[in-house]
């Protein structure tokens, strides 16, 4: 990297530094550098986001580079100043930009997309859902169509314009903010470690254990506490598990879509006994209670281990003989194959994360690049799949199930889990004045939260991101040249978060 | 085809038989018990505990209605409160889902309490609209598994379906965000008269953690009667069809 740039560079993950540390930039440079390192394709921008100060805005910079450490270096400036933006040469930057742009008021110069994210309650901006600036065409060949934000089905709410020609679908955009509920300030609110704790596992429902995690590597790096190798393998399985399930329930759902209904209802079944063995485990079928901070409530007994063994050898048999008999039926490959296509460099520039990337023939997984747990432990080498369209999202999932359940399979053979584990503690003492950063590679792909402590060490600002923060273009991009028939199938074949967006 | 006839034979019998005794786990967090001999200290102290606020302390009780079943309370006293698996916990009466120091008592759903107007033309069936207003997917997903191959309530001719206009009934999740308010609003006055209206999860229940989010408009619930209470972090599917089941009478709990 350039001798010149200055930031702060650590390895690791989660990572915790002294506020101090992180060299402060001033703008030019701080754009000049940023657009230098984004330019390598190795290094992507994990979190941007502004605290606001007492008199200014102060705005944290994380990038993990090409060693896959993390890079930290922030800028600050007046809530009124213009800032030239990033996107103008970096597209992947444009949501980070438009965040900051709603919540604060910054206006970025040149910024060619710079719309409302997630109408949070305590924006600057007085516009409401109703005056989303919907892109338009003006055209007599052509007409709208537009969705939600109810659903047909029992789906989270978002609005969907389509601007088709015929049944051609030549753009969609997307408007989010319906599932608004202020997660992240009630993150920073000076509530309980457990509270917070509870919230976090309660970002999204579908990914209640990664988001607890990505919580409790937090409390725990800013409290110094080291936890038991046994219990970073636990919280390795329980988030396999998470992915396991959502994974073949996503099965279900695309079988669905194309009237397989063999298919759904051995996927719906499959992915019961998934959850059922979560609950078996930890009595509620999303792991809601699993993941707490420096210890368990519910170390894996010879009993849970006897019951996860069981029934996952099951599952790998019966989803495995179901998705190799889908992916050889022409009349499901008819509606999979070429449909919702994107490219590695669309995902790429958008800045893809997780599956979403992998499908494309871009690697991005937290669980290779940034190891935390017992990640760290072995080399984990991630499923990657060329085609970028539907076809390669279902296959994408029915290979990571069966690696899934082979890893778990192996972890659990290994070891005895007779420690008696630690209890959870609540009564954490966080570092005061510093920044605390960890990343998760939940189902959908990279979960950061980061937080930032005050002079008493407790959490002043706190910023999560999910997946579906980058996610969500991809769909508006797969869609483009496609039927529009064809949305729900690309829709379910990404299932990105809306309350995990909306935050 | 020979591959399909061999996926439904080991796909086996796949649906929950008797939905009104299945049991659960044992883990699982369903209906809490309350010692009657907690100290003063030690209700306090529960109370100040609870992330929820579903615990109060003079007189001890715990609302279900807020309660997020972290079962953290019955960790840290566990002499104190006690989570049972029973799943039967919906209820037609808000106070109803309190639950007292000292009592033992199933909760159950009055079906007295269900105008006659709308029993009478609903009958033994129920289509209903489901709102999600910025809850976290986990109780929309356990709607869905209801309508699922293993829990089926299909089988007792209620249904989910896509618009309000066919609806007897709405069903709503999530502690009801400022930005869904209003569409909220208009699926409800969408829906024909008499209609129901079901809260599932304890954030719709309550408000949930979020209770004090000024991100949240729940004035909707000021204005209209809510005709049962589902609770649950997410509320299971069985303590959704069973509650369901007894409003409308479908058949006797044994
Ligand atoms: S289980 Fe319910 S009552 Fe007990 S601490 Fe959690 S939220 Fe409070």
């Amino acid at each position: 990297m350039h001798e010149n740039h200055q930031y702060l560079r650590v390895g690791g993950n989660p990572v915790v530094v002294d506020l101090a540390a992180i060299p402060v930039l001033d703008y030019g440079r701080f754009y000049s550098q940023t657009s230098h390192i984004l330019r390598n394709p190795d290094c992507r921008c994990v979190a941007y986001f502004a605290k606001p100060t007492s008199t200014t805005l102060d705005f944290f910079m994380a990038i993990s580079d090409e060693r896959n450490d993390i890079l930290l270096y922030r800028h600050q400036c007046e809530q009124t100043q213009e800032l030239e933006a990033l996107t103008a040469q970096l597209p992947a930057m444009h949501i980070y930009e438009r965040e900051i742009a709603e919540r604060y008021g910054v206006t970025f110069s040149n910024h060619p997309w710079l719309k409302p994210v997630r109408y949070p309650y305590n924006r600057v901006a007085s516009e409401w859902m109703d005056s989303y600036p919907f892109y338009k065409i003006d055209s007599t060949e052509l007409h709208e169509v537009g969705v939600g934000p109810i659903h047909a089905g029992v789906i989270e709410p978002g609005h969907f314009r389509f601007i088709c020609n015929g049944e051609k679908v030549l753009h969609l955009e997307i408007q989010l903010g319906y599932q608004h509920r202020g997660v992240e300030t009630l993150l920073a609110d000076g509530s309980s470690t457990l509270r917070k704790m509870i919230i976090s596992e309660n970002i999204a429902g579908d990914s209640a254990v990664s988001h607890g995690l990505a919580f409790a590597l937090c409390a725990e790096a800013l409290a110094d506490v080291a936890i038991h190798p046994q219990l970073a393998l636990e919280r390795v399985i329980a988030q396999e598990m998470e992915r396991i399930a959502v994974h073949i329930g996503d099965t279900a759902a695309l079988c669905g879509d194309v009237a397989y209904q063999l298919g759904l209802v051995v996927c719906e079944a499959l992915r019961t006994v998934m959850i059922n063995t979560t609950q078996f485990w930890c009595g509620n079928r999303f792991g809601k209670g699993l993941i707490r901070p420096a210890g368990t409530h519910y170390p894996i007994t010879a009993e849970v281990k006897a019951e996860v063994v069981k029934n996952l050898t099951k599952v790998r048999k019966e989803y495995l003989q179901l998705t190799e008999t889908l992916f050889g039926l022409p009349s499901v490959l008819a509606r999979f194959e070429g449909i919702g296509e994107l490219t590695t460099e669309q995902v790429r520039g958008i800045g893809a994360v997780g599956m979403a990337a992998r499908m494309a023939n871009l690697e991005r997984d937290v669980r290779r690049s940034n190891p935390y747990l017992a990640y760290a432990f072995f080399e984990h080498q991630p499923v990657v799949k060329d085609g970028g369209d539907v076809m390669a999202r279902a296959e994408l999932r029915s290979e990571e199930v069966a690696q899934s359940i082979d890893r778990i399979l192996q972890m659990l053979d290994g070891v005895d889990f007779d420690v008696k584990a630690a209890t959870p503690n609540f009564s954490l003492q966080y570092r005061p004045n510093a920044l605390v950063l960890s990343l998760v590679e939940g189902w959908r792909g990279e979960i950061c939260h980061a937080a930032i402590t005050d002079g008493s060490g407790a959490i002043a600002h706190y910023k999560v991101k999910d997946p579906s923060f980058h996610n969500w273009f991809a769909l508006a991009l797969a869609v483009r040249n496609q039927e529009i028939s064809d949305f729900p199938i690309c829709n379910k074949s990404f299932n990105l978060s809306y309350c995990g967006n909306d935050l | 085809m020979i591959n399909e006839i061999k996926i439904l034979h080991d796909h086996g019998i796949q649906y929950v038989k008797d939905l009104r005794n299945a049991i659960l786990t044992p883990l699982f967090r369903g209906r809490p018990i309350i010692s009657g001999s907690v100290t003063e200290a030690d209700a306090a102290s529960l109370e100040a505990m609870c992330p929820s606020g579903a615990i109060t302390a003079v007189p001890l009780t715990l609302d279900l209605g807020k309660c997020v079943f972290c079962r953290e309370c019955e960790f840290a006293f566990p002499h104190a409160v006690r989570f049972t698996n029973d799943y039967h916990i919906a209820a037609s009466r808000r106070e109803d889902l309190v639950v007292r120091a000292g009592e033992d008592r199933p909760i159950t759903v009055d079906t007295t309490l269900l105008r006659k107007k709308v029993r009478k033309l609903l009958g033994p069936s129920l289509k209903l609209r489901q709102v999600s207003a910025a809850g976290d997917n986990s109780c929309e997903m356990e709607l869905n598994a209801s309508g699922n191959v293993n829990f089926d309530m299909g089988r007792m001719g209620i249904e989910f379906v896509a618009s309000p206009r066919h609806a007897d009934g709405i069903v709503i999740t999530g502690p009801i965000s400022k930005n869904m308010a209003e569409a909220l609003q208009i699926c409800y006055e969408a829906t024909p008269e008499p209609k129901i209206v079901v809260l599932v999860g304890s954030d719709a229940i309550s408000g949930g953690l979020y209770a004090n989010s000024p991100a949240l408009d729940r004035s909707f619930l000021e204005r209209y009667h809510v005709d049962l209470y589902v609770p649950g972090n997410p509320a299971h599917p069985l303590t959704f069809i069973n509650g369901l089941m007894d409003l409308l009478g479908i058949e006797d709990r044994k």
